[in-house]
């Protein structure tokens, strides 16, 4: 009995760090991969471009990181972001007449783009828990219509912002505050927001066990239906706030904006160990996963020991690699 | 080959899970023609045994011989090669599948390369017609009624050539009418040289079906005898092992004559009709009657947790409730049944799962874990759970724990009215006498407490009054000493005068 009982902690501790640490320890490889191979990987620029970058992503896949935890699924993110992008555009060109081509404008253009996200959110919501349809085809058809509608808006082209205007906002991609960029301060902020709501709030709980067992939450007083909808509002308005940062990098919006932005979202999600059936999600891991999948194309682009052409092929193995391993836990 | 040597045999089997043992040596014996039941108490290691017969779990001791030489089924599928079939209560088909699918489920007739449809209608039609069920093969079984499944179960089993059937509680389910076919059918099965093992609640069904009757009790075997040499009494005195009184506390004297929550011509669509009842406080109402008499939906009506139309008084004010929340504010709180899929988040520990029905009373803007924790210890102590650690997966903890832990988020919310859907399902006896004496004390302070239980000895030694349910009407009432279990039979089956009416299939 002594034996067994000073056995069984140590074989549990082991097993469970390797499954919390696991994205942490991918990340660190990566990292020092990427140093060994390049001096210039740590230098402020790299590093600033990798966040940066992943910053779009990393914010819808927080928001896809408790709609995941929940049991559902949104694949309508990325068309989302490109049609909400097409809209404020179309919203800001409109306004210069009448409020000018200032920060006014800029900023009645960004609550409309939130208050449309969370429209969009709402929408796919409410056509899950009232419609009673599946998350999957929901999602799915909203990803159809919201694509085609910004290709028609753009009449098959591209919604371009006005010129000045562009010159204002254009800040707000490629500025900062004490040296680092707001897209990276944005995606800190959600992110750790995130975190917060998702672990310590009776939200966050409500979320882990209507992912966990439906029932079971409908039989403790939780409205199941309610918390749905109010994470697909969550997603969408998250999905919001990347368009804003996203708009006045390019200043335009396309057939091709926001393209596959879902499956890297949920891929980030599934990567930093939130269980894709639902019922755990934890945001932390999320954010490394998004920062994992980004510096893979990073040092893909860096270096020339595999062909950049090759960087979908080798996250699907990270992807396929994190799947196993949580399936390893469970037969734990 | 099948003489009249036992087929299947368990030899001083033992069973545990983790460090507990559940069963302790159990000798049990299959023979071709014969039933064989096998009866205990919920907890009693009936259904360990019956899986570890069958290939479902592999045996911590002993062994199992078939014809006679030991074996080892890898699992569930290789007993059944052999020809072992469990039929479980609660049944193993896929409802989008017809019928006929089902049956050859896994093991499909074929004609080179393609199905053999029509060799799989004619077979199929045969065994069903054979099983005196003439049902359209091609139907979809979701669109089956209860028994029907269950033939379709044993023509499946026939199909793979059962020589052993083990079923388990197979009349639970089924109306006496139902019963009659299928006790009919054992008959033709026995006589075709199929050894049958059968476990049931209802004694007397078993003095008629059954051959020989073997009794478990916590674990252990206590009897096997001839069904003629031992009468139901006797294997209810041996199944118990001790007398009622013990199990029960003594029932508190008069209930308080404040009626607590008033139910009128309250209704669930397709479950139950114009129930009306008053719950005082103070008492222990019994709600008594078949399963499917229509007790869960009617408490989950008042809960909010289906549609449902009717009035509800609490404390002489009339109250609408539509969601759980809403019950919990006005004081309801309703412990389900279904413990692993609708009471408890397996996979989360007993923190979570304590605090989620009340996690308001914990959390501001955030959730205060310190008193969660807080909360988690006194209902450790107050409800004597038992578990190796509070953050392990609650679905490790036993039944009895389990039980215990649910009981606590239960009363997390403070109730005033605690409605108890068969509190002690599938745990040990001393789990049982704990919540016993819980539910009393619980009356004694001044609570109501609504008592649903399929388990005769429950409802009449805990309950004040026991309402009787039947086919979604309430079928009659006993309080007193006219709580007695000839009483609520009568008014469970239709046998009493008033209750009598063309029982409406549903």
């Amino acid at each position: 009995m002594a034996v067994e009982a000073r056995e069984q902690p140590a074989r549990r501790r082991l097993r469970v760090d390797f499954h919390v640490l696991g994205p942490l320890v991918a990340l660190v490889a990566l990292v020092i991969l990427g140093m060994s191979l390049n001096d210039q990987f740590l230098s402020a620029g790299n590093v600033t471009n990798v966040l940066a970058r992943s910053a779009f992503i990393g914010i819808i896949a927080v928001g896809a990181t408790f709609v995941i935890t929940i049991g559902g699924l949104d694949l309508s993110v990325g068309s989302m972001s490109a049609f909400l992008a097409g809209v404020t555009i179309i919203i800001l060109n409109a306004l210069i007449p009448q409020l000018g081509g200032g920060w006014a404008t800029i900023l009645v253009g960004m609550l409309a783009c939130l208050a449309m996200g969370l429209g969009a959110g709402f929408l796919n919501g409410i056509l899950i828990t009232k419609g009673r349809i599946e998350a999957f085809i929901v999602t799915l058809g909203t990803l159809g219509i919201f694509r085609s509608l910004v290709v028609w808006l753009a009449n098959g082209g591209t919604l371009s912002l006005d010129f000045n205007l562009r010159e204002v906002y254009r800040p707000v991609y490629y500025g900062g505050v004490a040296g680092i960029a707001w897209p990276i301060v944005v995606f800190a902020l959600v992110a750790v927001a995130g975190e917060i709501v998702m672990r310590k709030t009776a939200y966050g709980r409500h979320c882990a066990a209507i992912g966990s067992n439906e029932q079971v939450a409908r039989y403790s007083a939780i409205h199941v239906d309610r918390v749905r909808l109010a994470t697909y509002m969550l997603q969408g308005m998250l999905v919001g706030v990347a368009t804003i940062m996203y708009v006045p990098r390019l200043g335009s919006a396309s057939s091709t904006t926001g393209l596959l932005w879902e499956l890297e979202a949920i891929a980030a999600v599934i990567i930093g160990g939130t269980v894709l059936k639902g019922g755990f999600g934890r945001v932390w891991g999320t954010v490394v996963g998004v920062v994992i999948l980004s510096l893979i194309d990073n040092i893909l682009n860096l270096t020339d020991l595999v062909s950049p052409y090759l960087n979908g092929a080798i996250q699907g193995v990270i992807i396929i690699l994190a799947v196993v391993l949580q399936r390893g836990r469970k037969g734990a | 080959m099948s003489g009249p040597g036992p087929i299947l045999e368990a030899r001083g089997v033992r069973k545990s899970f983790g460090p507990v043992e559940v069963l302790h040596g159990a000798d049990f014996t299959l023979t071709p023609g014969r039933v064989h039941a096998l009866v205990g108490e919920n907890g009693a290691g009936k259904s360990t045994l019956m899986k570890c017969l069958a290939g479902y779990q592999p045996v911590s001791g002993g062994e199992i011989r078939f014809f006679g030489e030991p074996v080892h089924f890898a699992d569930s599928e290789a007993a059944e090669s052999a020809g072992i079939v469990l039929i479980h209560q609660e049944f193993n088909l896929a409802e989008q599948l017809s019928a006929e699918a089902n049956i050859f489920l896994g093991r499909e007739m074929r004609r080179g390369f393609f199905l053999d449809r029509k060799a799989m209608r004619e077979r199929a039609r045969n065994l069903l017609e054979e099983l005196a069920t003439p049902i359209d093969t091609r139907l979809e079984v979701s669109r089956l009624s209860v028994s029907q499944k269950q033939m379709v179960e044993i023509a499946k089993a026939l199909a793979r050539n059962a020589r052993v059937l083990i079923m388990d509680e197979p009349t639970a389910v089924l109306t006496g009418r139902e019963a009659e076919v299928l006790f009919a059918q054992i008959e033709r099965l026995k006589a075709a040289g199929v050894a049958i093992l059968y476990t049931s609640h209802k004694l007397d069904e078993i003095a008629r079906v059954a051959d020989e009757v073997t009794v478990l009790r916590d674990g252990s075997l206590v009897a096997h005898a001839g069904v003629d040499e031992m009468s139901p009494d006797r294997m209810a005195e041996l199944m118990v092992g001790r007398e009622l009184s013990d199990l029960f506390p003594a029932k508190a004297g008069e209930t308080a004559a404040d009626v607590v929550l008033s139910v009128e011509d309250f209704e669930v669509p397709g479950h139950v009709e114009s129930a009306s009842f008053k719950l005082r406080r103070g008492e222990i109402l019994g709600f008594a009657g078949l399963v499917g008499a229509g007790r869960t939906e009617l408490m989950e009506g008042i809960m909010g947790l289906r549609s449902a139309r009717g009035t509800i008084r609490r404390s002489g004010k009339v109250v609408r409730i539509a969601s759980p929340k809403e019950a919990v504010r006005h004081g309801l709180a309703y412990l389900t049944e279904d413990r692993k899929g609708r009471g408890l988040l397996l996979k989360y520990g007993l923190r979570e799962n304590l605090t989620l029905l009340g996690l308001d009373r914990f959390s501001g803007i955030f959730v205060d874990e310190k008193a969660e924790e807080a909360a988690l210890d006194a209902a450790i102590r107050r409800f004597d759970i038992r578990a190796a650690s509070k953050t392990m997966p609650v679905g490790n903890l036993s039944g009895g724990n389990q039980q215990k832990l649910l009981l606590a988020k239960t009363m997390l919310v403070e109730p005033e009215i605690v409605i108890l859907d068969e509190p002690t399902r599938g745990i040990d006896i001393g789990t049982k006498q704990q919540i016993y004496a819980f539910v009393h004390q619980l009356a004694r302070e001044g609570q109501a407490v609504i008592v649903i239980s399929s388990e005769m000895s429950e409802v009449i030694g805990l309950c004040h009054r026991v309402i009787v349910m039947r086919s979604g009407r309430i079928a009659g009432e006993v309080s007193g000493e006219a709580v007695t279990e000839e009483a609520i039979v009568r008014r469970a089956m239709g046998l009493d005068g008033e209750a009598r009416e063309a029982a409406h299939g549903s």
